[in-house]
């Protein structure tokens, strides 16, 4: 009877969680780089959202922004970066290595 | 794959077509191209055999010291090999090229141990950047302390050799969100000045990662301001433009200026638009040295086109 009763519990916890998750924008999103291209290239997310990004190519790439103000070093396959974006605004960011790789953040 | 413009000939795309074509197939064939049109000089020996009054060099590409993914475990075997067959060639080359990404991730063993695997080929070696080159926290002082010091700016410079003037361009620096390989302002004013020492009858060799022209820039495979060296370099009756990046052989002729792309002695990457990206391309193992390669040129005097012979390393 425990063990049923604790199910269900488990059940209704993960409920309100995807309830809210599906109403918010996700708390830690992931950016992957994949095929030398970043997915999603656009993100929108509320101020103080972390965003990680992931490479999933055998190659390095990296993430800089096209303002300066942040760079990661080189992420080499299955490595990560995170950055916390606090001000209302659009960040447009590309890969140090391939240029022509380019993403956006929208902070709003 | 076909990125050719059409050059003066009225039959260009059949001789451009066959070349290309033999290019692809062949290794060990020496092509001379007098006056546009190929002609093949028969095997490596031969090379060796022909005018002694010119000189040859050599060019490696890539070697990516420190990949170890599964498009090749082992790069540092393969430059290895790569090095063996440059000692094995007959006759001794002038110099060695080496057009970028010599490491992978820029770090010091990696260019400590590339540095000393090219040593062995006891040349002297004149290298460019490319852009996993320049990746260090310094953003190219590992490489510019090494390589750079008798380089301008972020690492470009010139040499005379027995009458051709060799220029080594940075294309990896500087380059911008959307775009491709750039030279930058600083660069090209130099370049301007320094190639007008220059008679229009000058040999020029031009030496840089990213391929100068839009080769396919879907994939990011050219040089932004590249238009802007190529009309400084309009005026000379010989030009020669090698350079690495892609991975593989590629070849234009425009008017005077003849393209030629490197092989890399690490892994081989897809043909333009063949894959989903430019990524690191698996091949069966017992395929990947026939994708992998050296390049020797052989320069003859009073004729423009330069003889470039590619080798692979099958069976080394």
């Amino acid at each position: 009877m425990i063990g049923r009763r604790s199910l269900i519990a488990t059940a209704l916890v993960l409920a309100i969680a995807g309830s809210a998750l599906a109403e918010d924008a996700p708390l830690a999103p992931t950016v992957k780089i994949e095929n030398f291209t970043f997915s999603p290239a656009e993100l929108t997310i509320k101020p103080g959202t972390t965003v990680t990004w992931e490479n999933a190519d055998d190659i390095p790439h990296s993430v800089v922004d096209k303002g300066t103000k942040f760079k990661s070093k080189p992420l080499d396959t299955g490595d990560k970066f995170s950055m916390t974006f606090t001000e209302p605004g659009e960040v447009t960011y590309f890969c140090g290595f391939h240029p022509h790789m380019v993403g956006k953040i929208i902070v709003k | 794959m076909s990125h050719h413009d059409d050059d003066q000939g009225g039959n260009g795309l059949t001789r451009r077509h066959a070349l290309e074509c033999m290019i692809w197939a062949g290794t060990g064939v020496l092509w001379t191209l007098a006056g546009g049109v190929p002609v093949s000089r028969g095997f490596l020996g031969s090379a060796q055999a022909a005018e002694a009054s010119g000189f040859s060099f050599l060019q490696i590409s890539d070697s990516h010291i420190g990949f170890n993914k599964p498009a090749n475990p082992h790069a540092d075997d393969t430059l290895k090999a790569a090095i063996g067959k440059v000692k094995a060639m007959p006759g001794k080359p002038a110099f060695m090229l080496h057009t970028g990404d010599i490491t992978h991730l820029s770090k010091p063993e990696q260019f400590d141990t590339a540095t000393q695997m090219i040593g062995e080929a006891g040349l002297d070696v004149h290298y460019v950047p490319g852009e996993h080159d320049l990746v260090d926290e310094g953003s190219g002082k590992a490489y510019l302390d090494r390589y750079g010091k008798n380089a301008k700016g972020a690492g470009w410079y010139s040499f005379d050799q027995a009458g051709v003037h060799f220029v080594g361009l940075v294309n990896v620096v500087g380059m911008k969100p959307g775009g491709m390989g750039s030279l930058g302002a600083e660069q090209l004013a130099w370049l301007a000045d320094d190639l007008k020492a220059q008679a229009d009858s000058t040999p020029i060799v031009v030496f840089a990662h990213i391929p100068l022209y839009a080769l396919y820039p879907e994939w990011g495979w050219g040089t932004d301001d590249g238009d802007q060296a190529l009309t400084l370099l309009k005026r000379f009756g010989s030009v020669t433009v090698l350079n690495g990046h892609i991975h593989q052989l590629m070849q234009k002729v425009e008017g005077n200026v003849s393209f030629y792309t490197a092989r890399s002695t690490a892994f081989p990457q897809p043909a333009p638009g063949t894959a989903p990206s430019p990524g690191p391309m698996v091949v069966p193992s017992e395929k990947l040295r026939g994708l992998l390669g050296v390049r020797n040129v052989l320069f003859t005097p009073g004729k423009a086109l330069l003889a470039v012979t590619d080798s692979s390393l099958e069976g080394v």
